[in-house]
């Protein structure tokens, strides 16, 4: 399985580096909607750096859904699924490799991201051992939620915008979390980051888990 | 002679619609058979039924020894699809997608080095994206793809379609030499002539049904 799941992640990235979807699109994009909320939320007010957390977290899994749905669609077209079925790779593996890669994706954007807010929305930058915490396992959660709803949505005629529908309603625990964890690290008071970022790994691992499980049926579907 | 597949009285749904409605078909270990049929007579439904990506719903279906009712994906490990689909990653190379899918089913690199060279894909063409390939070329790649993982079932749906001859003389040849190492081979096409040729059975499919006694049985079959 871990082989398997090495052998789809090298694949997916490579065809990202390729096609640089993530680099042209995604991450433009990012930066983006993070530009457009500077000029919604007047800087000189002190809203923007007091809602720094809660803006991060929604770019990142704006530009999620990006990512996610460029991974489903990679294999849909062209017979790839059914070549998929017939591989003899584990679905599981399957599952994680797709993870990771979309997993890969979203960190660097991150960090990216991270600088552009610290350039532009002017927070109090700390914390840093629950920032990277929160970020890893905020983008596990994020990645391994969507690449299972990317395999729920495939082959669904309208799948670009059936997919945002179901996702964030589920990823709203996630973000809640990591936007908590975030303030906490930003100087916040009286918040519980590693609480939050613990509650943020359980669901990391419980989207993991049941992604695993149940990719080789989605497989099918 | 072991049978490598064998179906009996088996449907298949597409949908509501029986795609196969009832079809009685053996295959024996080393033969190539040729489906000949018109469009929609269920021909492609077969050969994705022997994968085990079609379920069959009633009647008996064995393929490989595996009992395609009760596990359908047993089979999928050790059959080779050629289906109208490609298979292959647009941005990736000639290379990447046949090393990727060799090693998807623990093929060795002397393996996927050979699949390329026998399908002439291992010069310039090799480190080609597979978007900028003809479609007789993408064909190639994929059947180098399947090439690669040696099965020992190959199911071929329209092999000939979109090469010139020169590469359709290559999947001939392909072909026997598969079967010469012991593997068998069910194929559709519309090349008549030139399939009727290869095959050493033609059977004759319509309505999901195969059709009376074969159109052709090769001397050394019967």
């Amino acid at each position: 399985m871990w082989r398997d799941a090495a052998l789809v992640a090298e694949r997916d990235l490579r065809v990202e580096l390729r096609s640089r979807v993530a680099i042209n699109q995604v991450a433009p994009f990012a930066l983006l909607v993070l530009v457009l909320f500077a000029f919604a939320l007047d800087p000189d007010t002190g809203v923007l750096a007091s809602a720094t957390a809660g803006l991060y977290w929604l770019v990142v899994l704006f530009s999620a859904l990006l990512a996610v749905s460029r991974s489903t669609s990679i294999d849909e077209v062209d017979g790839i699924r059914d070549a998929l079925r017939l591989s003899g790779l584990a679905p599981a593996g399957v599952f994680l490799g797709k993870v990771a890669a979309v997993a890969a994706q979203l960190l660097l954007l991150e960090v990216v991201l991270v600088v552009a807010v610290a350039v532009l929305y002017d927070p109090e930058l700390g914390g840093f051992p629950l920032m990277i915490a929160t970020m890893l396992a905020a983008t596990v959660a994020v990645a391994s939620t969507g690449v299972l709803y990317g395999a729920v949505v495939s082959g669904v005629r309208v799948r670009d915008t059936l997919l945002p529908v179901l996702l964030l309603p589920v990823l709203a625990p996630v973000l809640i979390g990591a936007t908590k964890a975030f303030e906490t690290a930003f100087g916040a008071e009286g918040l519980h980051g590693w609480g939050w970022c613990g509650l943020v790994s359980f669901f990391a691992v419980v989207y993991l888990v049941a992604g695993s499980l149940a990719y080789g049926a989605l497989l099918e579907g | 002679m072991e049978l490598v597949v064998h179906f009996r009285a088996a449907v298949a749904l597409l949908g509501r619609f029986p795609a196969l409605a009832g079809i009685d078909l053996d295959v024996a270990q080393g033969q190539i058979v040729l489906l000949r049929g018109p469009n929609g007579a269920g021909k492609t439904t077969f050969l994705r039924a022997c994968a085990g990506l079609v379920p069959v719903v009633e009647g008996e279906a064995e393929v490989l020894g595996c009992d395609l009712r009760r596990n359908p994906r047993g089979v999928r490990g050790r059959v080779g699809l050629l289906g109208h689909g490609t298979g292959l990653y647009d941005d990736l190379t000639v290379g990447e997608n046949v090393r990727f899918w060799g090693r998807a089913a623990r093929a060795e690199a002397a393996d996927v080095a050979s699949a390329l060279a026998l399908l002439g894909l291992d010069g310039r063409l090799r480190d080609v994206a597979v978007n900028k390939l003809s479609a007789g070329q993408r064909r190639r790649t994929s059947l180098a793809c399947l090439l690669a993982r040696r099965p020992a079932l190959w199911l071929l749906d329209e092999p000939h379609a979109g090469m010139d001859a020169a590469a359709r003389d290559q999947v001939d040849s392909l072909v026997r030499q598969a079967v010469a190492q012991g593997a068998t081979v069910i194929f559709s096409s519309h090349e008549s002539d030139r399939a009727t040729a290869l095959a050493d059975r033609v059977v004759e499919i319509a309505g999901g049904v195969a059709v009376g006694p074969d159109l052709k049985v090769a001397a050394d079959v019967a």
